[in-house]
This record gives C-alpha cells, structure tokens and sequence, in this order.
C-alpha cells in the first residue's frame, strides 16, 4: 500500500496523530522553525528575534493555549462562550494568590510555579463546572448571554477585591516565571538573560520556549482529546444534542467536561498572559479580550487545530502588521516619499482633514491605531463569516486540494 | 457611574419618600430598557437575528442627535420661530429616522447575504458589526463626553414626596407612546407581513410577502428603537456629561431585559425592561451601603437577575419554549 497516501486500510492508521508522510514531515519542519525562531538562524526573518516581535509571539503562544480551549468549547462541542475572558481572569488571579508576594494591601503565599500553574487551571476547572448544569438548562444563544452575563459580574468583583487584584487603576505585579522546588533560589529560570547549553539567550527567548512546549503539549492534548470517546461526544452533542442522546451519549457529562476542560485551558492562559506582562489591571478581563478568542476560532476555522493556531497568530500579529504599515505611510506622508499619495487617502494631517481616518498621535483626532485593530477585527470577523465560514483553515484546504490535482481540476 | 447619579437623586431621604422616588426612577429606568428591549425583539421575531451591535446603534442614534442638535442645528435653524424644545425634539427625530437608515444598510450589507446560514454564525456577525460601528462612533466624538443639549437638562419636577427630573417623564412618555405606535403597527398590513416573516419564511414568500422588506423594516425600526434609548441613556439623570464612549456599554444592560422576557416577545421585553430597571435602581438605593458587595454593584443586579430567571425559566418570562426534535 506503499505510495496510496490517501488509501487507508483500517480506522487506527485513520485516526493516527499524522496520518500521511507529508504531515509527518511537515511538522517536523515547523518545530525545526520554531526552534530556530529566537535564535535568529532563518534567513529572512531574523527580525523575529528582536524583542519586541518575540514578545508578540509569546503572547500569541499564549493566546493559542487559551483559544484551543475555547475551539474545544465552542468549535467542538458547540456551546457558545462569549465568557472566556473570565475564565482566564480566574485562573491569573488564583495564580497571583498563591505565587504572588505579599503586601500591605494585597494577599499572596509566594508559592513555586508547579503549585500556582496547575492551581490556576484547576480554578478555572471547578468555576467552568459549576456554571455547566446552566448550559444543560439554558441553550444556544441563551447561553451565550449567560457567559456574556459572567464577564461583567467578574469584572466587578476583580475591581472590588482588591486583596486579589490589586488596586482598580494600578493592578498588582504577578510571579516571574522561574522554577524552584520550593520557597528561595529558582533552579531554572525563565524570567533572566542568561546562556542555556552555552548559547545566550534572552528572557524573552526563555520564556519563549517555555511556552512553546507548553503549547505543543496543549495542542496533543487537544488533538487526542477530539478523536476519542469524549470529543466524539462533543461533536454529537453540538450537531444535534437531542440525538446524541439518543445515541447513548450523556448530555449533562458531555457538556460539564467541556467547560471543564475548556476552562483550564483558559486558566492556564490566562496565568501565564499575566506572567509575561508582569502587572495587569482588573479591566483586562473585559469584553473585548473574550470577543478577541471568538475572532480567532471563528477567523482560524471553528472546530479545527491548525485553523485555531493559524487564527490565533494572524488575530495577534496583525495589530503589529497594521502599525508598522501605518508608519511606514505616516513617514512617507511626512517626508513626501513616493507613496505619500496613498497614505494620503488614509493618514489624517489636521484636524479638519476630510479622507484621512487614521491618526499616528497619541491622543489626537481620528482613529488611533488601537481603534483601528478594534474595528479591522470587527471587519474581519464579518468578512470571514460571509466569505469563508470555515476561516483560514478553509482556504489552505482549497489551495491544498487545488495543488493536489494541478494541472487538473479534479 | 450613572446608577451613582441616580443614587444621588434617592438619598438622604427616608422611608416611604425614599421607596416612592426609587419606584419612578425605577419606572424610568425599566422604560428605556423596554425600548431598547422592543428594538431587539423586533429585530429577532422578524429575522431570527440576535443582534449584539444594538447598543452600538444606540450609541450611533445619541451621536446623530448630539450632531443634529448642537453642531449643525438642524433643522432648528431652518425653523427660528419654533420654540428651542420643539426644535430639539425635530433635531431628535432627525437623529432616530438617520439611525433607522443606518439599520437598513446594515442589514443590507452584512446581514441579507446571511440568510439560511446558522443563527450562532449572524449572531458573530452582529459582534463584528458593534466592534466597527462604535469605533467609527467613537472616531467621530473624539473619545469626550458630549452633551445633548436637551431642553430639560437636569430639571426636576416636585409632586408632594415625589421628585422625579422631567427627562424621566419624558421618556415614560415616549416609552408608551412607542408601545402604542407598536402595536397599531403590528396590526397594519406590513406589521401582518412581519408576523407571517416571523412565523414562517418560505410560507410568507409562498404568500406574495417580500420578505426582504419585512428585514430591512425591521432592522429600520429597531435601529430607530435603540436610537430613542441610547438618547434617553445619554442624558440627565442617567448620564449628567452626556453622550460618552461607554454609552453603548451601558446599553449592554438592555440585554438581560430582553433574556428576562424572553428573547422574541414583545410582552416580555416590555415586562423585562421594567423589571430590570426597578431591579437595578432598588438594589442601587437600598443596598450601596453594603459594602461586602463592592462599589457599583447596583450595575451587575441586571445580570445577577437574569441568571436567576433562566435558571427557572431558561427562555425567559413569556418566550416562546423551543420545542426539541431530532
């Protein structure tokens, strides 16, 4: 059978982890780049290894660990989270508790990591099962207003606890991301530059590696989790639950796993999101963060791996793409370079400039480029939803099977 | 930040002043909510959209009215003669027939090209479209409080133990006037084309009905509704600075409103709203000064009850039960 890439002879080599050569290959190829990636060794995109592109790309690990569970949640099992955000915020919040050093205001017991980590997933574990029997009661979008519901009420209680929190506008600095067996010296630390096997790396590349293991880790977990008993289940129950329990499959336990299981992923993530940046206010659990996760798996593909990591990295470089793009027009537009006629069409100049929108000051008239991230997202969601409702992973499908059978069409 | 105006209004007075003056800013507060509501059922019954960018159109409608009544003047400064509160009351009218167009090229353009398609996948559209509509809206304010400019401004009127501002009976008044507009409508030939849209698509275009108009009339009024709420939520004693880019936030509440009634009846949006807003007002009067339960949280009573209600009733006080079949 040698040679027959899509000729499967039973259901085990079906369901493998990486069914084909090509996919064996392919993913080594992509660790290798991975690993390459904060050494600086690709040709061509060394500038990956600055620190301000390398901090981007730690969030979007990061960002993928909590949009998987979310793809599980949502893409999988079909119940709509517009909560996630929350989740996350329980989960960095019991970190800080447990890892975070005391004061006069707040409370912490500076425990290690290998405690306040999977603390942190486990938090967010118990919360997502109590609020699962509401998704057994309350169904579809119901639900989605119910979780919607629970982003506000966490929000409140974030910017009242503040022995938890940390003040409303200043927030609280969370644990470095350094491992130690128990209170004192870190026996590896990711928080400090430092040579590794004689190569010296960043923190940032540090904490780089450390996320990326955690990612792939995640995604094996996810991946195995969708093509056994418990992600069939899932599917049964989000293409029709009434069916699926018929079938034998148990509503009530389905759902309540998948919150569960969702949630830690969000608790992880959302611990590690405050890790990197060191210090966070109650209001970066809002809105906007949860309907930034629904952007990402319903832009990457709902219900797929490779769509939620490829929407993932596309929904938090693009920011970075749209400033640097904005820039390079803001200075031709400045120094009258040869494109300064289409920056022209969307660089505002002063105040009373008719066609320009976007605004490079700080606080100046038109769009900032924040707000401009906010609305394109807005944008993009609609445009994909209209156009590609299987996202990114539905268009490398199309080109994929457009190669396959090149220069035929079938 | 607006229930603490509303508290502000209620205290330092005792007993049955205290418990009759929560009742009618309650009552106030219920009568936008019910507005805002109604727009977002209407939408619903006729398209099966949940529509998430309601408070952003909310928001649009304030906006046109601050840029009608206070920018341009128009058409107050066509109409001199007209007394400034009638001139107003045109620029407003302006602002909602503006914001109703705004809902039919919206509907046009991101959400005609979507029937068929899964409600949860119209649904993240409408997320989309809030994300566009309140940065541009924030994009034209320049991110400041705007005033309206109303002609009632913070005005109160005392009956006996009663102190209620006027802006608060004007929206009580606009309130049932919709209602009744409402209900007239849903009786006239297009209103019975809506019903039809509502309760069967194919069978309604089986009858000669276009249901593209029923959509795009429906997105008109409930655009032109949440405009009516987002102006009455922009203004004293909701919001004393104004139009701000937290608005269409703030209209958020609506939605346990509409959850509360049910999300595609009308009774139950009209019930909900009122009963969110006694809810919110009560538990800002009697319990901020409990404070176990933290600063504002007279603003998550709306969510709180909602849960509540869909724990026993999961589809609300008078929705329709989905009936399950495989």
């Amino acid at each position: 059978m040698r040679g027959r890439p899509n000729l499967f002879t039973d259901y085990e080599s079906e369901m493998a982890l990486f069914p084909t050569t090509t996919k064996r290959v392919a993913v080594a190829l992509l660790l290798i780049f991975a690993l390459l990636v904060p050494l600086g060794a690709i040709p061509g995109l060394s500038f990956l290894q600055e620190s301000s592109w390398l901090v981007l790309i730690n969030r979007a690990l990061v960002f993928a660990i909590a949009a998987l569970g979310l793809n599980l949640l949502t893409g999988v099992a079909g119940q709509v989270s517009l909560g996630h955000s929350f989740f996350m915020a329980v989960g960095a919040y019991t970190a800080v508790l447990l890892g975070g050093a005391p004061g006069k205001t707040v409370w912490g017991l500076e425990l290690p990591i290998w405690i306040w980590l999977p603390a942190a997933g486990i938090a967010a574990a118990i919360i997502g099962i109590i609020v699962a029997p509401t998704a057994v009661r309350v169904r579809g979008l119901y639900l989605a207003f119910v979780t919607l519901g629970l982003v506000f009420i966490g929000l409140h209680l974030w910017r009242n606890f503040g022995k938890v929190a940390g003040g409303p506008t200043t927030g609280r600095p969370w644990p470095p991301l350094e491992f130690a067996l128990w209170k004192g010296d870190p026996i590896i630390s990711f928080a400090n530059d430092g040579p590794w096997f004689g190569v010296q790396l960043t923190s940032d590349a540090k904490t780089y590696f450390f996320l990326l293991v955690a990612v792939i880790l995640f995604t094996l977990v996810a991946k195995n989790l969708m093509r056994t008993r418990i992600g069939r289940a899932w599917a049964a129950i989000r293409d029709r639950d009434i069916a699926a329990e018929i079938m034998g499959v148990n509503e009530v336990r389905g759902k309540t796993q998948a919150f569960a299981i969702s949630s830690f992923y969000a608790g992880i993530a959302g611990a590690l999101f405050a890790v990197i940046l060191g210090r966070l206010i109650p209001e970066t659990w809002d809105l906007l963060l949860a309907v930034e996760f629904i952007a990402i798996i319903l832009i990457g593909g709902a219900g797929t791996i490779a769509g939620t990591l490829l929407g993932t990295f596309f929904v938090v470089l693009i920011p970075r793409i749209v400033e640097d793009i904005t820039f390079f027009f803001a200075d031709q537009v400045a120094n009258q370079g040869p494109l300064a006629w289409l920056g022209d069409l969307f660089i505002r100049k002063s105040p009373d400039d008719i066609l320009g929108f976007v605004s490079t000051g700080a606080a100046g008239p038109g769009l900032s480029i924040f707000q401009l991230n906010v609305a394109l997202f807005g944008v993009l969601i609609i445009v994909f939803l209209i156009a590609e409702p299987l996202g990114l992973y539905g268009i490398w499908i199309r080109v994929r099977n457009y190669w396959k059978g090149w220069p035929f069409t079938y | 930040m607006d229930a603490a105006v509303v508290v502000a209004q209620v205290a330092g007075a005792g007993g049955a002043e205290k418990f009759i003056n929560a009742l009618s800013s309650g009552l106030a507060l219920g009568a936008i909510y019910a507005i805002l509501a109604l727009g977002f059922v209407i939408i619903f019954k006729a398209t099966q959209v949940v529509n998430f960018a309601h408070g952003a159109l909310a928001a649009v409608g304030a906006y046109f009215t601050v840029y009608f009544a206070t920018v341009l003047n128009v058409p107050g400064r066509f109409l001199e003669f007209l007394p400034y509160t009638a001139q107003w009351v045109l620029s407003a009218a302006l602002a909602v027939l503006a914001t109703a167009v705004v809902g039919m090229i919206v509907e046009r353009i991101t959400i005609r090209p979507m029937i068929g398609e899964p409600l949860f996948a119209v649904a993240m559209i409408t997320l989309g479209l809030d994300l566009i509509l309140r940065t541009v809206t924030n994009d034209f304010m320049g991110n400041q409080a705007r005033g309206l400019n109303d002609p009632w401004g913070a005005d109160i009127l005392e009956i006996g133990l009663l102190r209620v501002a006027k802006t608060q009976i004007v929206t009580m008044i606009v309130a049932v006037v919709a209602m009744l507009l409402l209900a007239w409508f849903f009786r006239s030939r297009m209103g019975i084309a809506m019903r039809a849209t509502a309760f069967d698509q194919e069978a309604a275009m089986a009858q000669g009905i276009s249901v593209g108009k029923v959509f795009a009339v429906a997105w008109a009024i409930g655009a032109a509704l949440a405009a009516i709420g987002g102006i009455f939520s922009s203004m004293a004693p909701r919001a004393s600075a104004g139009l701000t880019p937290f608005t269409a936030l703030i209209v958020f509440r609506a939605f346990p409103a509409v959850i509360v009634g049910g999300l595609d009846s009308v009774t139950g949006a009209i019930v909900g709203g009122l009963l969110i807003g006694m809810a919110e007002v009560f538990a800002g009067t009697y319990l901020a000064t409990v404070s176990w339960l933290g600063v504002g949280f007279s603003g998550i009573v709306p969510w709180l009850f909602m849960m509540l209600i869909l724990l026993v009733k999961p589809y609300g006080l008078f929705g329709t039960e989905e009936i399950r079949r495989v």
